[in-house]
């Protein structure tokens, strides 16, 4: 090796600079006392079906604005919420496989802050990748769906240890597909023990009411905030 | 899947301190990176040596130390470490445990030549 080699010790977390946009966009949220959640799921498992099925249900007492994160420029899912009278804005990641804090920080500078509650950010749908950069949202949920299958805590173990709510889906469906929910909660627990879990289903609206209420508590908290 | 993502952020957290150090070559990459933290070293070597070409680390070797996942039972503070899948503890069998470290990833230090 060369006599001027030199060791610079630096131990920095390669996603730091993520960090502190993340920071800049929560501050900007509590600014205008929004109640914001990151909803992370795999592709299939129901991400719009639950926006859609929320906002019904709050329309009438919150404003709730929406930020879709695809990773092709189609507006199918924006287009959904703005049919419904909520302000949505579409971010395309051009490819990438997650929404990261800086297209976030540009995806609300295009919404009107002041007229919101609540903000649903839609990441991609992908379980590797997102659980991998902070937003700076206030909540991360995740949707697990019944046809995914009850393997999926083990086999995706990072997204679920960084969630605070878990949706389990398409519970209308556990007849019909073999899912072991016992073993499914004993993967969750050793992730993130007592983590809130709100089993439902969008399709007969079982289950959606306890989510809304616990929801409208948070809502309601961040407000008066 | 990410890997394109991190490892853009490893060259600028890595040209940041060359530059500070006002070194003329980065030779060396030392990473820390946990098990859990879903990262591929081949998919960042790959990427690494496209983006790093014509910068000041272009050539540099990255070193990736593995860390494990700990876990600590909660029942009965068994403290172990996760091999393969994701287990219960493997004392007492209790599902009750929390992971204490292995999602982590951090550059820890680089090698330069002034």
């Amino acid at each position: 090796m060369s006599a001027s080699s030199t060791r610079v010790t630096i131990v920095e977390k390669i996603l730091g600079a993520n960090d502190q946009i993340a920071a800049i966009n929560r501050a900007l949220l509590d600014k205008h006392q929004i109640l914001s959640v990151n909803l992370m799921a795999s592709p299939g498992a129901g991400k719009t079906s639950f926006i859609l099925t929320t906002i019904q249900s709050v329309a009438r007492d919150y404003r709730v604005g929406v930020v879709e994160g695809d990773t092709a420029a189609v507006t199918i899912d924006a287009d959904k919420i703005t049919a419904v009278g909520m302000p949505a804005v579409q971010i395309n990641t051009g490819g990438d496989c997650h929404l990261d804090a800086v297209m976030l920080k540009d995806g609300l500078s295009q919404l009107p802050l002041a007229d919101i509650d609540l903000l649903v950010v839609e990441n991609v749908g992908n379980l590797v990748c997102p659980a991998a950069f902070n937003l700076g949202t206030h909540l991360n949920i995740l949707i697990a769906s019944i046809p995914e299958g009850d393997d999926k805590p083990y086999k995706y173990p990072a997204i679920y240890r960084g969630v605070d709510v878990l949706i389990i889906n398409k519970i209308d469906l556990l007849p019909y597909v073999r899912f072991n929910m016992d073993y499914f909660r004993q993967g969750v627990e050793m992730l993130n023990p007592g983590l809130i879990t709100f089993p439902i289903s969008c399709t007969t609206g079982e289950g959606v009411q306890e989510w809304i209420h616990w929801l409208r508590v948070k809502v309601e908290a961040a407000r008066e905030a | 899947m990410h890997e394109l993502a991190v490892t853009e952020s490893i060259l600028n957290i890595a040209v940041k301190h060359a530059q500070q150090a006002e070194a003329v070559r980065v030779t060396d990459l030392y990473l820390v990176i946990g098990r859990l933290a879903s990262l591929v070293d081949d998919s960042i070597q790959f990427y690494w040596d496209i983006i790093s070409s014509e910068t000041v680390c272009q050539g540099a070797t990255l070193h990736f130390k593995r860390i494990p996942a700990t876990l600590l039972c909660l029942d009965c503070q068994q403290e172990y470490t996760l091999d393969d899948e994701l287990s219960p503890c493997p004392n007492c069998a209790s599902s009750k445990v929390k992971v204490t470290s292995g999602d982590q990833f951090w550059l820890d230090s680089i090698e330069i030549q002034k």
